[in-house]
């Protein structure tokens, strides 16, 4: 059934909600790709299974959701309308859960507890990871079923795409966000509406826009979250914007690793077409405008705007020379927009809220929330939308609950490949676009990798060094041998080999790949090195130096030993691969150094702190 | 031939397709075989040094035939810092192939990849399509065991 008109629109918006039995119980199970890693699948079928075998049907609905942000504790579910909150949930669960959800009850054991005060919480706004963020964009992933477009209309979906149509000139959306200062979230930080002008202004046509899903940063997943979670919101940001720009023709580019974002977007694809929000005369606005799905193949570059429009013509994806703006000559030669996930899904809220309100959110120059994926060596992983401006100590300490194990904060590695690693000593840096810069670092998409005592910051920056030799497209020289060497000394100085220059060296090649490389993969490579020996030189120098790694993980640096604690309980013989661990029963054993390959299996099996590293 | 030929129509003969195109010949054969690359290639009417080019770009594709089970080991920042390298490596002694190698009886290809997206549940595995989160070294035998005798 088509809609034709805003107000029929409205009328069945009202007519799924009069449709929605609102007495009912919603389990809301999170069916995201990182709840999946740990079994949900399993989860949601025990629970489906379970309110069947109890007859529960006309009480309550299992709703499968996308991703909730709060990985670390999956399988999650919240129980609506009360929106109680069960963590680390397991198919075993589900009997019981049913049974006293049903019964208007709590489950205790499954509640989250404060790992401080081990107080039990009910609510998932109560829980401090969630209290202390702002969830504008990722705030709806719980409350619809992603393969329910009705769900989505239901909460007011599209009625900015309706009041944008219906009540805006295409100028006045272009203004409105242009007023409300949005800034690209895919990691340049450039004015959202300033893009748009300058491709509406183009001359050439057809014109395209695209929505850039190729999130290749690893530590990064807030983009899979939302077109997992939440596809049509990225469609009606698309829409409006394409109806802003004057273009007819849409893009996703969605990467390869991201099978289950193309299944939810095509899905969505189709339900926004049957119901005429996508397609010839939009609403009866007589607006066209319709989306392709393309499926990237795995290449990191292939996610600049320039390797982008490369690949999705068919061919190999490297980056061009950046004289001519993609705005005025982009896919096929014609102005084109390109903008990442995060960027298109504001566009929504700014048009149904105003720009006065989005200026309300966020810092001087960087407006609105943004999503990061807060990861590594923090308690509560997951996904979390801040407002602009907020420290990196809260975001680390106040959602993310502190460093694992109780350990020593290091540093913070922010906006990916490209950024750098950020001191403890700027942990009360605001977080936006100018503040990160500032420090070397970067926003980017909006990875932060938090890395604690037991980090070699000289590994990392050999990790992203050895990531962009994969990745670099080969095709300039700073690039790519500017990376080969880099890479080539850091493996020398983490192998304890390093000299006294190498430090200066990596210096100087920096700034010929900075000053010399074609595009922003080779000009932002030396981003990590640059940061780390400008913070840690003391690290670089023990490894040069002292040849150690005071972290203990570079390996040739690194030995492993038995102490006087060894109780001689064979624990440590049966897991070593070398069996390079030898001893008598219930005596001290030692590590045949020749043998000993430093997988540290031994040390893990170790229940009496027995082995040591150093 | 035939299926090939039923996959180019199904895009239109659009050479601006061609990876779309190859994505369903992996996904059928596992592996982009000599000959078909060839008659893609006469098909639509590209040089076939640009066909080779994009298959030998893009991570997806593969020249050689892969084994029975994909085991992928996520090695994003996240995995690394909590020990990725580590689970990577006790794969590769439970297997007996490297990265990027394929077991002589074809039954397991092991690769490394960039980030799957499951950052805050690291480190973690992909076998085939299942996913295993807070993955540890000594977790790996027990699943690889599991596939094995699938």
């Amino acid at each position: 059934m088509k809609i034709r008109s805003s107000k029929g629109l409205e009328r069945l918006r009202k007519e799924i909600i009069a449709k929605m039995n609102t007495k009912k119980t919603v389990i809301a199970i999170c069916a995201g790709t990182g709840c999946l890693a740990l079994g949900c699948d399993k989860v949601i079928t025990a629970f489906e299974e379970e309110v069947k075998k109890q007859g529960l049907e006309t009480k309550v609905d299992i709703r499968e959701t996308g991703c909730p942000g709060f990985c670390e504790r999956g399988t999650i579910i919240i129980i609506f309308p009360e929106r109680i909150c069960y963590c680390n949930v397991q198919p075993e669960d589900a009997a019981e859960v049913v049974s006293q959800t049903a019964q208007g009850k709590v489950v205790e054991r499954l509640l989250y507890s404060d790992p401080a005060t081990g107080e039990k919480i009910v609510h998932e706004y109560e829980i401090p990871f969630y209290k202390n963020q702002k969830r504008l964009l990722l705030g709806n992933n719980n409350r619809i079923d992603p393969k329910s477009v009705d769900d989505y209309i239901a909460l007011g979906g599209y009625s900015a795409l309706a009041k944008a149509l219906f009540q805006m000139t295409p100028e006045q959306v272009l203004e409105e966000v242009k007023k409300s200062n949005l800034r690209g979230r895919g990691g340049g930080g450039f004015h959202t509406g300033r893009k748009w002008e300058t491709t509406r202004n183009a001359p050439e046509k057809p014109k395209y826009v695209i929505v850039n899903c190729d999130e290749g940063d690893p530590g990064a997943f807030m983009d899979r979250a939302l077109m997992e979670g939440n596809p049509h919101s990225v469609l009606e940001g698309l829409t409006i914007g394409g109806y802003a720009i004057g273009s007819n023709e849409g893009y996703i580019y969605v990467r390869e690793e991201y099978p289950l974002a193309v299944e939810n977007v095509n899905i969505a694809l189709k339900q926004a077409r049957e119901y005429g929000l996508l397609g010839k005369d939009i609403l009866g606005s007589g607006f066209d405008f319709d989306v392709k799905i393309f499926r990237g193949a795995g290449a990191f570059v292939s996610g600049e705007s320039s390797a982008l429009i490369k690949s999705l013509e068919g061919k190999v994806g490297e980056p061009e020379p950046k004289y001519v703006h993609m705005s005025e000559k982009g896919l096929h030669d014609k102005p084109t927009n390109l903008n990442n996930v995060e960027t298109w899904a504001n566009v929504p809220f700014i048009i149904n809220n105003g720009s006065d309100w989005y200026n309300k959110i966020g810092s001087e120059n960087s407006k609105g929330t943004k999503i990061f994926s807060l990861v590594g060596k923090v308690k509560n992983t997951g996904l979390v939308e801040v407002p602009m401006g907020i420290t990196i100590r809260d975001i680390i300490y106040k959602i993310g609950g502190g460093i694992k194990n109780n350990k020593k904060f290091k540093a913070v590695q922010t906006g990916g490949p490209s950024g750098g690693c950020i001191p403890e000593k700027f942990i009360d840096t605001p977080v936006d676009f100018d503040e990160l810069t500032k420090l070397g670092s970067m926003m980017g998409s909006g990875g932060m990798i938090v890395m604690d005592e037991e980090t070699c910051m000289v590994d990392v920056a050999r990790y992203f060094l050895n990531f962009l030799k994969d990745e670099s497209c080969g095709k300039c020289a700073p690039c790519r041998e500017g990376i080969k060497q880099m890479l080539g000394i850091l493996n020398r100085i983490c192998e304890g080999k390093g000299k006294e220059k190498d430090i200066e060296l990596l210096g100087e090649i920096s700034d010929v790949m900075i000053n010399a490389s074609l595009c922003a993969l080779g000009r932002t490579a030396p981003n990590p090195i640059l940061t780390t020996t400008k913070y840690f030189r003391d690290e670089y120098e023990a490894h040069i130096k002292n040849k150690k790694c005071p972290a203990g993980v570079c390996k040739s640096l690194v030995t492993y030993k038995i102490t006087d604690k060894c109780i001689g309980c064979d624990a440590c013989v049966k897991v070593c691969p070398q069996k390079a661990i030898s001893g008598e029963k219930k005596k001290k054993h030692i590590i045949d150094q020749n043998k000993c390959i430093k997988c540290s299996a031994c040390l893990d099996a170790c229940k009496f702190n027995a082995i040591t590293k150093g | 031939m035939k299926d090939i030929k039923t996959i180019i129509e199904k895009y239109n003969h659009d050479p601006s397709q061609l990876i779309s195109m190859l994505h369903d010949i992996q996904a059928k054969y596992n592996y982009l075989p000599k000959d078909v690359l060839k008659f893609i290639s006469d098909k639509l009417k590209i040089p076939l040094s640009d066909v080779y080019q994009v298959a030998t770009f893009y991570k997806a594709f593969s020249l050689k035939p892969k084994g029975k089970h994909i085991i992928k080991v996520c090695l994003g920042t996240a995995c690394h810092v909590r020990g990725a390298q580590r689970i990577l490596e006790s794969v590769e002694r439970t297997i007996g192939v490297k990265s990027g190698e394929t077991t002589k009886d074809n039954i397991f290809s092991l690769e490394s990849v960039n980030c799957l997206g499951c950052c805050a549940l690291g480190p973690v595995i992909v076998v085939d399509k299942e996913y295993h989160g807070k993955m540890s070294p000594d977790k790996v035998g027990n699943i690889l065991r599991g596939v094995e005798i699938k």
